[in-house]
């Protein structure tokens, strides 16, 4: 047997021989940095929920009907009828909160390490691009069931693109091939749902880790070890603080995996909606085109950009403007690379300046997320008693939580190129070596 | 080949001209891809207009009909009602709809009321800013999202507010008060919608 193995094995080789190296420069000659964290499980994670949204993604289509007349029923046949359906769905729905969850606390690993800095520019902005088309791909995703909240969602999402001055009403004709979401739409959010945003995200992922491994990773520390000593016990030339990717990250990472797919089973058994986080309850109502659900915000992943479009208000005959923010603080991710000068990395050793600017930061953006989720609108009268106007205490607040969030990135910029932040010393070498 | 010398120049034209045509036949080849997302015929054969008795809509009521398949809000408005839209001007954004709402109703329909007779309020149901329907809060009583609410429309998608001509409040996302269809009435208690009244442009 074993001769049968590594005779096929030869006959590729012999056929294919650039194959083997390919699989040791980006698996076991990889070497990474010793010291990963808990923060370096999310990268993989993202690949392993990437994977379950095609696999169940697949079976879901085998069964669901895209069409305006047939799609509710058919989303109701699959948990009803399908042999295992509500689980294949239940997988799909939760894996596309928990995709979000893991890229957000990704992007954060991205921030609080400088993984963005130069020389990863492009892994960030790859990153960044995979994150919008991951958003595009989640909103049509959310369509396809055809509810009441589909429809409402897709008629508000893609009317943002009818603030734009002159072209916009056009323009939303045309993306929805209609006046109103209808049958047009929901095919055409089908077929990029299920084949479109999927190609261009996997196409994007592999871009991401080619962009990665042409540089390495950073890590922890933020320092550099390729440009540290020398020689490690696999290689006299490589990294000292480097280890083979394989087998020490995949099994680290098959630890991740383990622990990860616990919480998603207990999920996808005990809790599949999440209390209505993660499937909507308004959903399970039918598309109707004269009636917007009372309570009506998207899923708990879009809720920050949502608040945003929420508190700024129309001027000059227009309300282009909170739509202008929502896509501008997206934007402004973009450009981290560039509006982050500082000297060193990791927030380990960057001054103090960075550390409660970013604290003010991720609290604007849970703020933002109160809002979104309606919390506030119930939290306000229990601190301040039910007879305030709600309104203008939230507007105030959520002004604010605006303001600290587009904040962050002017005093980023003032902070690094004008050189007030003070820094730690950075070590030569990544702390835990031996 | 035999040629020892290259002749740039040549190679130069001969290699933008041929960039220019196929860069013409692609852009040429990707607008039928674009243009089959535009509203089909089909999609664009709808909208016959709609005839709807007033008599069942008592004082304070509103009535939704699809016109177009957009809902139509149909209001029997009450005395009390329409004493508060003229104390609502300073707080709107273009009260007398002729600023950025000059073009949201027909010319009959541009007054205080925003309507042809003063107690029926006709408007098509759809908030100025991303689309969805606002909810009818007719009566006046405070609200959480106002103390002094008069009556009007607060709708669930980013919380704009519109008074009771649906004229829109400040502060809100939405940048203009709310569509008046063309429509007229066939007789006093008949209206027909998306026709305009004989005589009117
Ligand atoms: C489908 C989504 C994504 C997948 C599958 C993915 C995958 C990965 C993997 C496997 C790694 C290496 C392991 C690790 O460092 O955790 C990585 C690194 C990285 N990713 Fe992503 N990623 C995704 C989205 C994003 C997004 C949205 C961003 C941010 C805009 C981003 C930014 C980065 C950065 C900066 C690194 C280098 C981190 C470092 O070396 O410290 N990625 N990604
Ligand atoms: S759609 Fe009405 S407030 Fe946004």
């Amino acid at each position: 047997m074993a001769n049968v193995f590594s005779n096929i094995g030869e006959w590729v080789t012999d056929r294919a021989p650039g194959l083997m190296p390919v699989y040791r420069k980006h698996m076991t000659e990889y070497y990474a940095p010793k010291n990963f964290n808990i923060w370096y499980y999310f990268g993989s994670l993202a690949l392993l929920v990437l994977v379950n949204q095609i696999v169940t993604g697949i079976f879901l289509t085998m069964n669901y009907d895209p069409s305006a007349s047939g799609a509710f029923d058919s989303v109701q046949y699959i948990m009803r009828d399908v042999e295992w359906g509500w689980l294949i769905r239940y997988m799909h729905t939760t894996g596309a909160s928990l995709f979000f969850v893991v890229i957000y606390l990704h992007m954060f690993r991205g921030i609080i390490y400088g993984s963005y800095q130069k020389p990863r520019e492009l892994v960030w902005l790859l990153g960044m691009l995979i994150f919008l088309v991951l958003m595009a791909e989640a909103f049509m995703g959310y369509v396809l069931p055809w509810g009441n909240m589909s429809f409402w969602g897709a008629k508000v999402i893609v009317s943002l693109f009818g603030t734009i001055p002159v072209i916009g009403k056009d323009l939303v004709e045309w993306i929805m091939g209609d006046f109103l979401p209808a049958d047009a739409t929901l095919n055409r959010f089908f077929a990029l749902h299920v084949i479109a945003l999927p190609l261009v995200l996997l196409l994007l992922v592999v871009l991401h880790l080619a962009a990665l491994h042409e540089v390495g990773s950073n890590n922890p520390d933020g320092v550099d070890v390729k440009h540290g000593p020398k020689g490690n016990r696999w290689d006299p030339t490589k990294p000292a603080d480097g280890i083979p990717f394989h087998p020490y990250y995949t099994v680290k990472d098959l630890v991740g995996v383990g622990l990860f797919l616990a919480i998603a089973a207990f999920i996808i058994f005990f809790q599949p909606t999440f209390g209505g986080w993660f499937l909507e309850h308004d959903n399970s109502i039918p598309a109707n085109n004269l009636v917007t659900p009372a309570q009506i915000k998207p899923v708990w992943y879009f809720t920050a950009f949502y608040a945003i479009v929420r508190m700024i208000p129309s001027a000059l005959g227009t309300a282009v403007w909170g739509v202008l923010g929502m896509f501008g603080a997206i934007v402004l991710l973009f450009l981290m690379p560039w509006i982050d000068a500082g000297k060193v990395r990791s927030i380990r050793y960057r001054g103090t300046g960075f550390k409660v600017a970013l604290t003010l930061f991720v609290l604007a953006f849970f703020g933002l997320m109160l809002i979104g989720t309606d919390s506030t609108a119930e939290l306000i009268p229990m601190f301040f008693g039910a007879n305030v106007d709600v309104t203008a205490i939230e507007n105030l607040f959520g002004r604010v939580m605006v303001l600290i969030y587009f904040g962050f990135f002017v005093f980023l910029w003032l902070y690094t190129h004008l050189g007030w932040e003070k820094t730690k010393p950075v070590p030569e070498r990544v702390t835990t070596h031996d | 080949m035999a040629n020892e010398v290259v002749d740039l120049g040549r190679r130069r034209f001969l290699t933008t001209t041929t960039s220019v045509v196929g860069g013409v036949g692609v852009v040429a080849a990707v607008v039928p891809f674009i243009k089959s997302w535009e509203p089909s015929a089909r999609a664009k054969a709808a909208g016959a207009p709609v005839t709807q008795s007033l008599k069942k809509i008592e004082s304070g009521q509103q009535l939704i009909v699809a016109w177009r398949s957009l809902p139509v809000f149909i209001v029997n408005r009450t005395p009390s009602q329409l004493d508060a839209l003229p104390k609502q001007d300073s707080r709107l954004v273009d009260p007398g709809s002729n600023g950025a709402s000059a073009d949201q109703q027909p010319k009959y329909a541009q007054n205080q009321t925003r309507s042809i007779k003063p107690e029926w309020l006709v408007m098509v149901g759809i908030c100025t800013h991303l689309g969805c329907v606002p909810n009818y809060v007719g009566e006046m009583k405070p609200e959480p999202f106002d103390p002094n609410w008069q009556g009007g429309y607060y709708c669930p998608c980013h919380h704009s507010r519109y008074d009771m001509a649906g004229r829109v409040y400040q502060g809100v996302p939405a940048p203009k008060n709310m569509v008046i269809p063309p429509y007229h009435f066939v007789d006093d208690t008949t209206v027909q919608i998306g026709v305009d009244p004989q005589g009117a442009a």
